[in-house]
């Protein structure tokens, strides 16, 4: 992709020519590049698709892909798209996309974290243990002492990694085996007698998977998030448009708006459903929903909106123009590692939350691995520089559709583990070849 | 033309500069004067210097001995940041750009602009693109186009637009044309004409005389660490300036050492 390429580059529809050095004085981009700014929706949707067929995918076939194993999934147990199936699969998924996203902070750079399963449960288990009995410290301190103790963490490792100039590869592989002592050495002694496992007895914390929004809740929270979202996208075009910017045709705009919304509503419409077994009613979205979705929203902005997240893409590209351009290079791999804790430890939280307890046995080195293959599942590059938060959140459904959808048909263990391998490399393959057709036709 | 425009002191002023490595002496007595508005082609084998000057130039290496003046006044540049303050700007052969950013981030890496903490995408992408037609830059189709998917030339664009937009009054090229074809050669030789035109003056490095002859006001000729030659370009012509590089003198005339 770095390789100047002068002569070789033609538009789509012209011969190529010998005389290149005279005929393309003009310096012809490829037409993977367009830009977005073509009038009508149309020609937009075209351009688009001449930038898929270039490489320059994005998110897409990784929602082709999810829809596929959820059709799958679907014709052989129709159980799988019932209300209660979908948000159960919702709140399987909270755990991977959390640690998935945790993951991105330090993918983006570069550099990896195998530490963040155990982190994270060592996060979640200070917090289950402050706000259970004996303790029963308010839920708001158990909560900020877990992500302190995670960020705390992050902080060591990531010092250790900028400062002394450590793989962050071998720092955190040991904080994987170091920490797993430390969950084990944290849960002993406050759970004791109870055999390794601590119940958690507050109920804001146990309410954070196990609760529901009211489902009239859930409607005026959507309603918000559709005015703010319908808001900002047209203001930033209208504001584009005053400044003479290239512009995406406002029917663009719409449009989104609309996709957002339609999503909105069968969300929760699914999660309003009575999906209670028996007598016993049971709907509205899990509090874990907007939880994960407000984390997204928030690691989003601040990695595409910021000068912060501007230098993480940058150091991640090449950190060397970074240096050159004054960035403190150091300052910012830390913060992305203390970030990648602090995120791992919010997923730790809900993991507690879920199972209702914190137990010894967390396999924190299979949660981490399917924190890096949601992210790259999702389309986060491993190399730096590329992904998204997005992608954690993708690269998490599809991961827990499958577990969901496995456990479903009725399949072992093993399956599902051979499955989600050939999954992760189906989407290392799309992407190897997604790139190699853009350094062909760019 | 003459050696020193009358009147008034060129823009940097180099009066014998040393720099050693250990028992290596790089440069010794160089004296050098860029004036503003002038393409200045620094040219010498490899192993004469080149590199270590424009980086003394550019404050990445403190010099051992003599003067440095900018606008006639005596300077001391120790880092990198002195010289951008003055309004010295490198453009390495690296190019130092993020492929996997655009153009308009590239060219505000560092210096973003923010409104309320956000970064202002919109005001930095208006000024973006007036710098690059200021250029003439109009082969790039789009600023928000990837640096990585960009041509050797229009990278080299980039790098100088992104130059250009800290104010910088003194431009270092360092071989901005290896490695570039024959339509990208002309692109950045016309480009740094536009700088010329713009008022800034440009110190530019190239082993490639044709360029140097197309582009050049003035040409200096560094041999073995010493200034061989410092001249208008009219008082050169390309055997000389072969002759100048490999053995440090003409053999038409006795070489000006200045």
């Amino acid at each position: 992709m770095s390789t100047p390429r002068d002569t070789e580059v033609q538009p789509e529809n012209q011969p190529a020519t010998a005389a290149d050095a005279t005929a393309t004085d003009n310096d012809t981009v490829s037409e993977s590049q367009i830009e977005l700014t073509s009038g009508s929706l149309g020609d937009y949707l075209s351009t688009w698709g001449k930038r898929i067929r270039a490489g320059e995918s994005g998110v897409l076939p990784v929602l082709v892909g999810l829809v596929i194993i959820i059709v799958i999934f679907q014709t052989q147990q129709s159980v799988f798209l019932s209300p209660g199936n979908l948000v159960n699969l919702l709140v399987q998924a909270a755990v991977y996309v959390l640690l998935g996203m945790a993951e991105v902070y330090v993918l983006l750079l570069g550099e990896i974290d195998l530490s963040v399963g155990f982190v994270g449960a060592i996060g979640g288990a200070l917090t289950v243990i402050l706000t259970s009995t004996p303790r029963n410290l308010p839920w708001w301190v158990g909560i900020l002492a877990g992500l302190a103790a995670a960020a705390v963490i992050g902080a060591f490792q990531g010092w250790l990694i900028t400062r002394l100039r450590l793989p962050s590869f071998v720092v955190t592989l040991a904080g994987l085996l170091g920490w797993q002592g430390v969950l084990l050495v944290l849960i002993n002694k406050a759970g004791g007698s109870s055999g390794g496992t601590i119940a958690i007895s507050n109920s804001v914390i146990l309410g954070i998977v196990n609760s529901n929004m009211a489902p009239i809740a859930g409607w005026i929270v959507l309603a918000a998030c559709v005015v703010v979202f319908a808001l900002v996208t047209v203001l930033g075009d209208r504001s584009r448009r005053r400044s003479g910017l290239a512009t995406p045709p406002f029917s663009l705009a719409v449009a989104k708006i609309v996709l957002f919304a339609v999503a909105g509503v069968i969300l929760v419409v699914v999660c309003n459903t009575n999906r209670g077994v028996g007598v016993i009613a049971l709907s509205g979205v899990p509090y874990v929903v907007p939880v994960v979705l407000a984390v997204l929203l928030a690691w989003t902005v601040l990695l595409s909106r910021t000068r912060f997240g501007r230098y993480v893409y940058a150091i991640g590209g090449n950190a060397e123009a970074a240096r050159r351009a004054g960035i403190n290079v150091s300052r910012i791999r830390l913060a992305c590692f203390v970030l990648c804790s602090l995120t791992g430890g919010m997923a730790g939280i809900v993991y507690a939350s879920r199972l209702g307890s914190m137990s010894n046995n967390v396999n924190g080195g299979q949660l981490v691995l399917f924190a890096v293959a949601a992210a790259v599942i999702g389309g986060t590059s491993l190399f730096g520089g590329r992904g998204k938060m997005l992608h954690a959140l993708l690269g998490g459904m599809i991961i827990a559709t499958i577990a969901n959808g496995m456990g479903l048909i009725g399949l072992d263990a093993a399956t599902q583990y051979i499955v989600t391998a050939l999954v992760l490399l189906a989407a290392v393959i799309v992407d190897a070849v997604a790139r190699r057709g853009q350094s062909v036709t760019a | 033309m003459t050696e020193t425009p009358v009147g008034d002191a060129p823009l940097l002023r180099l009066r014998g500069v040393a720099k050693h490595f250990g028992p290596v002496q790089a440069l010794s007595g160089v004296d050098l004067d860029i004036p503003v508005g002038q393409v200045t082609a620094l040219v010498g084998d490899n192993g004469a210097g080149k590199s270590t000057l424009i980086k003394s130039i550019s404050g990445i290496w403190a010099i051992d001995g003599g003067q440095v003046q900018w606008k006639g006044k005596p300077v001391h540049l120790s880092s990198p940041r002195d010289a951008a303050h003055l309004g010295i700007a490198t453009v390495y052969q690296d190019l130092a750009l993020c492929d996997n950013l655009d153009i308009v981030q590239n060219m505000f890496l560092g210096r973003e602009v923010v409104k309320s903490r956000l970064l202002d995408e919109g005001s930095m992408e208006k000024t973006a693109g007036r710098t690059l037609s200021d250029l003439s830059v109009t082969t790039v189709r789009s600023v928000r186009q990837l640096v990585g998917s960009l041509s050797g030339g229009q990278r080299q664009a980039v790098a100088v637009a992104r130059a250009v937009m800290e104010d910088a009054e003194l431009v270092i090229l360092d071989e901005p044309t290896a490695a570039l074809g024959v339509s990208q050669t002309a692109m950045v030789l016309d480009l740094v004409k536009k700088l010329r035109d713009r008022g800034i003056a440009v110190l530019i490095i190239s082993h490639n005389l044709n360029d140097v002859f197309a582009v050049a006001d003035r040409i200096a000729v560094l041999h073995l660490g010493k200034m061989a030659r410092s001249a208008p370009r009219a008082e050169l012509d390309t055997q000389s300036v072969v002759e100048l590089i490999t053995t440090g003198a003409t053999s038409q005339a006795a070489a000006t050492k200045g």
